[in-house]
């Protein structure tokens, strides 16, 4: 079926042996295996021939569990990169469970990447939502804790979404190979429904900032990357150009937007900005133009670099001051101000500036609507571009190293994690400047150029301009110490409540009934005691003159009936 | 002088467009100065938006902690 070389090269079991020399190695031999295994595995994404390379049969399934082609080696590299820079930046970190965790889970990622079948991703789907659970634990608190419970609960449902869309599909079509799906079928349904649970689609996108901020100061920077980029390259690749995916992807971007406005938690600013910017890659999906598709994909690459970029430099901060609330922060800029420039770079690679890699991957979605014609769809990207500089391209810099200052004085963290935000930074600018490599990874040939000057003009109008409105109306977005309620509210206070509710009423019922039960059954119990009670009819005791009068009588009526018979 | 710094970038972003060739995919693009508008009337909109509703939604943040 396969050599030994091949079984050899899948980027994940890399990853996943990683994951086993960390729980076993001690100190520094445990960081460079830590280093080595995605190291390892980006070199194989980018090494790696394309073509199904492994295929077998499993009850009577083609399973092909290591395919390539352009689109899943974008995902495998880009996820490979992150795993390394994730590393980098969590080596001092004193949980021992999160780094095999994450790289675990980033092998479970690439793992669906390289799926060629469904039965496969589901596997590493599942192992995914586990792996990303043992990551939220590491953070070791009790609301970590809870928040994984119900994190957890979401995926597992989501899990089963998929198992029963992957049954019914086999059993529909004969095949188990991963392609375009329809949405026509109940089976293609599921399947889709179970790939928007990851992908944090609105509204059930609320697990992704209940959960993720929860997590230690270095475990969100892996959680941010790989469970809803794995279902954007789903979504690419089993439902591109379905129309219903325009809709769920605005409206997870102004979801994003309007929330993170909100929001007084840094880290959760920066969850909500996830959502925001998978919608992006979502309508890129729904439009389903080869432009759009590219773009979608390109946003997914670049945006885990700069979004992890943002929540290292946001890790910084948690890590130096234990603090996470804006209204607790600001004025970091002078004591932090490496980490400060670093965010400010990942900043202006979310909000999509000229020369940062969000500027050359965001506008081929814009650009696809506007060759589509698609004028609504085009209107509302513009709006929202401007929304994402004002929610996380302005407001996460300017109240954490900005606005009034806290007085905090927290120094630069430590080597490893300064090094990762550089690293991530360099990527940011680099790929903003040099985007014909990227351009090249990208599924289908591309001929755009993101440079014209009028491009550019109009991008930095739209943005500076959305800073003016940020600046002007400052009034409004101070910072208040609350929480916004989302969907979550359904089953953290709805659902339990109403639940509660239903059991104080079946109690109720309950006593009522056995009231009304008890006072039918005592009267039965009088009726039964006049006839067979101690005094009762029954158990009177009888003279034997009338059992004998009475057996007399019995033979005589026997004796008539014979007679007229 | 920040404000003045700032103020001048805008008013560069939008004279710049003076110099520039357009190439508008839609109508309204047309118009002078359209995407520093649309910019900060998008902003504006969406930060009344945000503040309307949290009017009804917003809670204080241990709400979930005696839950």
């Amino acid at each position: 079926m396969t050599d030994t070389t091949m079984i050899a090269s899948h980027p994940a079991l890399a990853l996943f042996a990683g994951a086993l020399l960390v729980v076993l190695l001690p100190g520094r031999p445990r960081a460079a295996a830590a280093l080595a295994a995605p190291a390892a595995a980006l070199y194989l994404a980018f090494a790696l021939p394309e073509g199904p390379l492994w295929t077998t049969h499993w009850l009577g399934m083609e399973i092909v569990p290591f395919a390539v082609d352009a689109l899943s080696r974008l995902f495998a590299i880009v996820f490979a990169l992150m795993a390394l820079g994730g590393v980098l930046f969590a080596l001092n970190q004193p949980h021992r469970l999160e780094l095999p965790a994450a790289l675990v889970y980033a092998g479970s990622a690439i793992g669906v990447t390289l799926a060629g079948d469904l039965v496969t991703l589901f596997v590493f789907w599942e192992s995914m939502a586990i792996a990303s659970t043992l990551v939220l634990w590491s953070a070791r608190s009790p609301a970590a804790y809870r928040a994984s419970m119900r994190y957890l609960m979401v995926h597992l449902l989501g899990g089963m979404l998929l198992f029963a869309g992957v049954t019914g599909h086999v059993l529909d079509t004969g095949t188990t190979a991963f392609t375009v799906m329809s949405i026509d079928t109940l089976s293609g349904k599921l399947i889709l429904a179970a790939f928007l649970v990851n992908a944090a689609a609105w509204p059930v996108s609320a697990w992704l900032p209940d959960a993720y901020p929860e997590a230690s100061w270095s475990g969100m920077v892996f959680l941010s990357a790989f469970t809803t980029k794995t279902a954007v390259y789903v979504l690419l690749r089993g439902y591109p150009g379905t129309e219903l995916l325009i809709y769920v992807g605005l409206a997870m971007v102004f979801y994003g937007i309007i929330y993170a406005l909100l929001e007084n938690d840094m880290r959760r600013i920066l969850a909500y900005s996830i959502v925001n910017q998978v919608g992006f890659m979502v309508t890129g999906v729904g439009i389903g133009t080869e432009m759009a598709l590219n773009g979608a994909a390109a946003h997914a690459f670049t945006h885990i670099l700069y979004k992890a970029l943002l929540l290292m430099s946001a890790g910084s901060v948690l890590y130096a001051t234990g603090r996470r609330k804006c209204t607790d922060l600001g004025g970091l800029c002078h004591s932090m101000p490496l980490t400060a420039a670093c965010g400010i770079v990942g900043a202006l690679a979310i909000s999509a500036f000229p020369l940062t890699s969000g500027f050359v991957s965001k506008s081929m979605i814009s650009q696809a609507a506007g060759d589509e014609h698609l004028f609504v769809v085009w209107m509302l990207l513009a709006a929202a571009t401007a929304g994402v500089f004002l929610h996380a391209g302005i407001k996460f810099p300017w109240f954490v190293f900005f606005q009034k200052d806290s007085g905090l004085r927290p120094p630069e963290p430590p080597w490893n994690m300064r090094a990762a935000m550089l690293f991530f930074s360099a990527l940011c600018i680099g790929l903003g400047i040099f985007y014909e490599p990227l351009y090249r990874l990208l599924p289908y040939a591309v001929e755009y150029q993101p440079y014209t000057a009028w491009h550019v003009v109009a991008q930095l109008q739209l943005l500076l301009f959305s800073g003016l409105a940020f600046f002007v109306m400052l009034g409004w977005l101070k910072r208040t110490l609350t929480i916004t309620l989302d969907f979550d509210w359904l089953y953290r206070v709805f659902l339990p409540g109403a639940a509660s509710l239903a059991t104080i009423v079946l109690m109720l019922m309950n006593s009522a009934l056995s009231r009304i039960a008890r006072s039918q059954l005592e009267l039965l119990s009088e009726a039964g005691r006049g006839l067979l009670g101690p005094r009762g009819i029954f158990a009177r005791t009888w003279p034997s003159g009338t059992m004998a009068l009475g057996i007399m009588a019995m033979l005589c009526a026997f004796l008539a009936s014979y007679y007229f018979a | 002088m920040l404000w003045r710094i700032f103020i001048a970038v805008l008013a560069l972003s939008v004279l710049a467009q003076l110099f520039v060739e357009s190439h508008p995919h839609f109508a309204p693009e047309r118009l002078f100065a359209w995407n520093a508008l649309y910019g900060f009337l998008a902003c504006a909109a969406l930060i009344v938006i945000a503040k309307g509703l949290g009017f009804f939604i917003k809670r204080d943040d241990r709400y979930y902690d005696d839950r």
